[in-house]
């Protein structure tokens, strides 16, 4: 019994020198040793291998499914004038004069269907669909059987996954988690210079390092001139709580956010310690006026980092933007756009959270084959003369939405609890009735 | 009774698509749980295209009947063989105009009657126009449309009156599996 245990023992002091060794120490000092190259080759091989399987036994059968899109109807893609117009040449006889039809409700009618099957709001808080099966079991909308090797590869898959990846993941985030708490505490300890400030962005980016190594990451960044600087505010579309590990793992932000207790506490008060960090208190949140002001004060200080914000105020799925609240748009600093693409293949990034709670998301994301992502720095946009916080926030989401192929809507992420406004009916009652009774005095109006 | 032909994985979809909406868990749907639908607020018609789902008098529609009337949509057989016995399918050329015309006709009186077009004119037109405005397009759509003169539009004058070709106002696509992105194996490489 003694000897078993002796050898577990053993066996554990082995696996963290192991870990310590070839995944820490690369990561603290940020050159890599290959191994997740290698991991992210081999496995890619394998879906493609799976891919042909599923698609050789597929092409017998006639099948109509769902495609990439979360869709269940095309939507025609046509403007109202267009799809108007079209109805209205078809008629039997002319109009003799003024541009009703019977027919036009028509066009509304099938938009009113078309949104009750799927709207474009509804679909953007699920997950993404996979064109392609990725051996994962979340993600398997109809799984047949297709041949005895693609299910051993698919029972393999869950095997390395769920044994071998998840508690070396888990593991590794522990250590990052740990190490960031110590190491910023303990660089709190020095006093105000340059060293500080050099180490405690050293501590910082080494632990998101070690908890990106843990998450298996693989980050793309582009455009990196275009980082953001000192006195900026950095914006970003917003998937996961695991963005902010994607994007600090290139450089050092400022965050913003609500004082948590617990865990989250721990590690917001350690972090504030090394180098300042905005923290609100809960009730100081609905104080918009002092929330401003603490966000200026930070920006208006040309030594503290820059801001990291996520407008959109909730999370997405990533395959669209929705509209980012002004308030970071108001301050007047330089807003450096960040454009962030998650690839779905190998593992979905998006955290449901009505469905899933924080822990078991990030169970979730540690069984997942890896996280592939694309960072694109934007450059920095400033707010032109003349121009309001809300046209300037949407110029921001329109260059964001281009520049990582999202979708860009206009709809409020927080629109999923609540009531949407007149406006938008108004804004279609306008347009229909420009093509009614258009800007012409000259019609045959009584 | 009605000839629906709609996919079993389409019908899948739209039978979760069901019980997204039905956030209480009835079976059923009421005209309130429509409300999550957040761009049918934008619809200027939104309102009476929730009405469409419900049978006169009743308050609830269940998964069957959601689906006869979605079942509308579907894009008309060309050569369709008339069988004398057999019911127009849903997606038949009848059915679609059925349809519509029933959007004005709230009453189900079989005929629009001016009171009903000036409301959904009104509907769909909002505060953009006067009140003069409004009674002439309609009195111009009543004179163009009604033939025998009784002052309201029945059926089949709708039926002339309409566009000879329903073309896209009338139809949702549904999507396919795009087999020939997955087929290149760049898929897996890419991005």
């Amino acid at each position: 019994m003694e000897d078993f245990w002796a050898g577990v023992l053993w066996a554990l002091r082995i696996w963290l020198y192991l870990i310590i060794s070839l995944i820490m120490i690369p990561a603290m000092f940020g050159f890599s040793l290959g191994i997740s190259e290698t991991y992210m080759t081999i496995l890619v091989k394998t879906l493609e291998w799976a891919t042909l399987s599923i698609q050789k036994a597929n092409a017998e059968e006639e099948k109509v499914n769902a495609s990439a899109s979360n869709g269940l109807i095309q939507r025609e893609g046509g403007s109202m004038e267009k799809e108007l117009e079209e109805l209205r040449r078809s008629r039997p006889k002319p109009p003799e004069g003024g541009d009703f039809t019977l027919s036009d409700c028509f066009y509304f009618s099938r938009r009113g269907i078309e949104s009750i099957v799927d709207d474009e709001v509804t679909q953007r808080f699920t997950s993404e669909e996979l064109v392609s099966w990725n051996l994962l079991t979340r993600t398997n909308n109809d799984f047949q059987y297709i041949s005895l090797k693609l299910t051993l590869v698919y029972g393999l898959g869950i095997f390395v996954r769920y044994c071998i990846l998840a508690p070396l993941r888990i593991t590794l985030a522990c250590i990052g988690l740990t190490w960031l708490v110590i190491g910023t505490s303990a660089v709190g300890f020095l006093p105000n210079s340059r060293v500080k400030f050099w180490l405690s962005e050293w501590v910082h980016v080494m632990c998101y390092r070690i908890c990106a190594r843990g998450l298996s990451a693989t980050i793309h960044y582009h455009n990196r001139e275009n980082k953001p600087k000192k006195g900026g505010i950095c914006v970003a579309n917003h998937t996961s709580p695991i963005d902010i590990v994607i994007l600090c793992n290139d450089g050092c932000y400022a965050m913003v956010g609500q004082v948590h207790g617990g865990l989250m506490g721990i590690l917001q008060r350690a972090m504030v310690r090394s180098c300042p960090h905005v923290w609100f208190e809960r009730s100081e949140m609905k104080d918009r006026h002092l929330v401003t002001k603490r966000l200026k004060d930070h920006v208006n200080d040309k030594t503290k980092l820059p801001i990291l914000i996520f407008p959109e105020g909730t999370c997405i799925n990533n395959t669209s933007v929705m509209m980012f609240k002004k308030g970071s748009f108001e301050i007047g600093a330089t807003i450096y756009p960040v454009a962030i693409k998650y690839d779905p293949k190998f593992g979905d990034a998006f955290w449901n959270s009505s469905k899933y709670s924080m822990v078991s998301y990030l169970l979730r994301m540690m069984t997942s084959w890896a996280l592939v992502c694309n960072v694109w720095y934007l450059p920095a946009m400033h707010q032109q003369e003349g121009e309001d916080a809300v046209h300037f926030a949407n110029r921001v989401k329109s260059a964001i939405a281009h520049q990582g192929g999202l979708i860009d809507l206009q709809w409020d992420g927080g629109l999923k609890r609540a009531k949407v406004k007149d406006t938008f009916k108004e804004q279609q009652q306008k347009k229909y009735s420009s093509m009614v009774v258009g800007d012409d005095s000259s019609g045959n109006s009584d | 009774m009605f000839l629906i032909s709609v996919s079993a994985a389409h019908l899948l979809r739209l039978y979760e698509r069901f019980q997204f909406l039905d956030k209480d868990n009835r079976g059923h749907l009421r005209p309130e749980d429509f409300e999550a639908v957040l761009e049918l607020s934008e619809n200027p018609i939104g309102d009476r295209i929730v009405e469409a789902f419900f049978k006169p008098g009743q308050e609830t529609v269940d998964f069957p009947s959601f689906v006869r009337v979605l079942a509308h949509f579907r894009p008309t057989e060309k050569n369709r063989n008339r069988d004398k016995g057999q019911p127009d399918p849903a997606n038949s050329r009848t059915r679609k105009l059925k349809f519509a015309f029933r959007l004005y006709d709230r009453d189900r009186d079989g005929k629009i009657s001016r009171a009903e077009l000036l409301q959904v004119l009104r509907e769909m037109l909002g505060m953009q126009v006067t009140e003069e405005q409004l009674q002439s397009i309609a009195e111009r759509a009543i004179q163009e449309a009604d033939l025998d003169k009784d002052g309201a539009i029945s059926f089949d004058e709708f039926r002339k009156v309409g566009p000879l070709e329903l073309g896209s106002a009338f139809i949702l696509l549904t999507v396919r599996h795009l087999n020939d992105e997955v087929s290149s194996l760049s898929y897996w490489r890419s991005g």
